[in-house]
């Protein structure tokens, strides 16, 4: 639609996030404190590609993930879709959703109790494509069940959350995200309060998502190991600003920031430990 | 949780507990979600009374003698043909009662009723929405939160009832349930805006507004339907309130004059000197039947309450492990553990 606009159909799809800014005002009586939670983020986002964004609780990911997928509004700075300003409101707002989606971080929390598993999918597909007859709707969201893996879907459709394990929700949670037909996943630490052994799992199924259907996703985590595994560019975010980024592998084996360093030492590393272990035993400082 | 059918669990080779695993298939295929909690002494209790009360008040009234009607012998005692006896102007107890029964659960659903729609637009539209509107909704609610409630009922009572060009309607139950439910909803609308703010801040609620939920579908379809507990529970606390209210203000001649209610029989044994005349038959029956309908709509309340806060539903589970305990001979520490 942008794309027509500006007369240039085949320009790239591209997220531009240019210059974000988040302030929070903390007020405690009478006195007023501003918390600059984000200041000064810059990134694009590109469909088939994958971008990290690594960094500590508190570092200001999590305001960043809520400002793209316009549930909060930014203090200042853009965010552009194919060069379009993000609308707030309004069937603007609806069409830019039916793009941009968001897979929450705990899949306990972001699916309803109270409804079923076909209707957290059913619900997005409606709205995206009104069009269609509740018999389509139905159909595809079973097609999309199945596309998560949460096969039969047959199985999963009528159950309520609580009937499901977190992996399953999970999976739940990217269907739903991929139901609207969006062509940008922002997934704000998808597998954290996941068990260790399913997160891989989950991450596999995005990645394959990724690669199938083009799409660019913005992964949000503070496990650098899986940053360096599943993306093509990671950012390590600190105190609000992007101090570091580049190719995964370079960032990891060559940081240059001092945070970047702090990080990686603090990642359980067994081939570390080992030398470690060598180094003690060498100096016989320890028994 | 490992569910073996869950995709991201390999499958496993060699022996297999098959029996934990068929037992735990078993658990997850019972899937129907329990719509009641297990029936409680207290719910039960509540239900009867309620029930019982409220098929009186539908049927009876169809089995009786006009309640108006005044042939009959004054201030007869309850015996053969009048099983509640007569008051001073000939009406049939019994008839009164089962009208006066009808007409205060009217009363009582529609001004409860009222007040819960009410409190649903103040209170839920405020929490979810927040700001500007959040502040005015408030002010407007702890306006008519310090209001006293009695007071202003009897002030509006009495000034519609003297509106001209209203007619029959003046003295309608109708009209006194309306004046009762505007002006019971406000604290029930502090209880659902403080939860309705909490449940804004779910990551599910967020998650529906990213899927493009309009902001009233995410209140009535993803909100709403997790507040039901909490509804059931200030809808009966409303209809407690206006059943209790009108008897009040009929008692005080502000009723429905013109239909009869539990309270406007109150009113009319006291007017009529029943107390003085030793016509005990005349007063007690309503009275009892107000003091029953609030226990068991109570009732109902406090088993409602038990679901909401489980911690209350342990209570009376732990006291009854300690008596049979004592009973049983072994003894009881301060902080009641068992030894």
């Amino acid at each position: 639609m942008s794309h027509a606009k500006q007369g240039r159909p085949e320009a790239p799809s591209t997220l531009e996030i240019r210059n974000l800014k988040r302030d929070y005002t903390l007020r405690s009586g009478f006195a007023r404190t501003t918390l600059h939670a984000v200041s000064d983020v810059s990134f694009t986002l590109e469909p088939g590609r994958t971008v990290a964004l690594v960094g500590e609780s508190g570092s200001g990911k999590s305001t960043v993930a809520r400002i793209i997928s316009r549930l909060e509004n930014a203090t200042g700075g853009q965010v552009l879709l194919d060069g379009v300003q993000a609308p707030n409101r309004g069937r603007a707002l609806e069409r830019y959703r039916s793009k941009v989606q968001m897979v929450f971080q705990d899949p306990f929390a972001s699916l309803n109790p109270f409804h079923t598993i076909l209707h957290h999918v059913e619900r997005p597909l409606k709205i995206h494509n009104p069009h269609l007859s509740k018999k389509e709707i139905t159909a595809r969201a079973h097609e999309l069940l199945e596309r998560v893996q949460l096969t039969p879907s047959s199985r999963y459709a009528d159950r309520r959350p609580h009937e499901l394990s977190g992996g399953q929700r999970q999976r739940v949670a990217i269907a739903r995200a991929l139901a609207p037909g969006a062509t940008y996943i922002v997934a704000d630490e998808p597998v954290s309060m996941l068990d260790v052994s399913i997160r891989l799992g989950v991450l596999n199924l995005l990645a394959d998502l990724q690669r199938s259907e083009g799409l660019g996703v913005l992964y949000i985590t503070h496990d650098l190991a899986t940053a360096r595994h599943f993306s093509d560019e990671i950012m390590v975010m600190y105190r609000g600003a992007i101090v570091e980024r580049g190719e995964p592998d370079s960032v990891i084996l060559n940081p240059q920031h001092e945070y970047t360093r702090t990080l990686l030492d603090a990642a359980a590393d067994p081939d570390r430990l080992g030398q470690l272990k060598a180094e003690v035993r060498a100096e016989g400082s320890f028994r | 949780m490992a569910d073996n059918t869950s995709p991201e669990v390999p499958v496993r080779t060699g022996p297999t507990p098959t029996s934990t695993l068929a037992a735990i298939r078993i658990a997850k295929t019972d899937r129907t979600r329990r719509p009641l909690p297990r029936i409680s002494g207290k719910l039960l209790t509540g239900i009867i009374i309620v029930v019982v009360i409220s098929l009186f008040g539908i049927l009876a009234p169809f089995f009786v003698q006009d309640p108006r009607f005044s042939g009959n012998d004054a201030l007869l005692p309850p015996g053969d043909g009048h099983i509640l006896g007569t008051t001073k102007l000939g009406y049939d107890v019994f008839a009164q009662l089962a009208w006066g029964t009808r007409g205060s659960l009217f009363v009582g659903v529609v001004a409860g009723g009222l007040a819960l729609l009410l409190a649903i637009l103040f209170g839920v539209l405020a929490g979810y929405f927040g700001g500007v509107l959040d502040e005015v909704l408030t002010l407007i609610t702890n306006i008519m939160l310090v209001i006293p409630g009695l007071p202003l009922v009897m002030v509006i009572a009495a000034y519609v009832q003297h509106t001209e060009g209203l007619g029959a309607f003046a003295r309608s139950s109708l009209l006194v349930a309306i004046v009762l439910g505007i002006t019971g909803w406000a604290g029930s609308a502090v209880v659902l805006r403080a939860t309705a703010k909490s449940l804004r801040m779910r990551d599910y609620v967020a998650a529906a507004r990213v899927a493009g939920e309009k902001p009233l579908r995410v209140i009535f379809v993803e909100i709403l339907p997790n507040l039901v507990p909490l509804l059931a529970a200030q809808l009966i606390f409303g209809v407690i309130f206006a059943i209790l209210g009108e008897a009040g203000l009929s008692y005080l001649g502000l009723g429905p004059t013109g239909s009869i209610t539990l309270g406007t029989m109150l009113n009319d044994a006291q007017t009529g000197q029943a107390v003085g005349s030793q016509a005990w038959w005349w007063f007690v029956p309503p009275g009892a039947l107000i003091a029953l309908l609030g226990t068991g709509l109570s009732l109902i309340n406090f088993a409602i309450d038990e679901v909401v806060n489980p911690k209350l539903r342990l209570a009376p589970q732990a006291a009854r492990n300690q008596r049979k305990a004592r009973r049983a001979g072994r003894s009881v520490s301060e902080n009641g553990a068992i030894a």
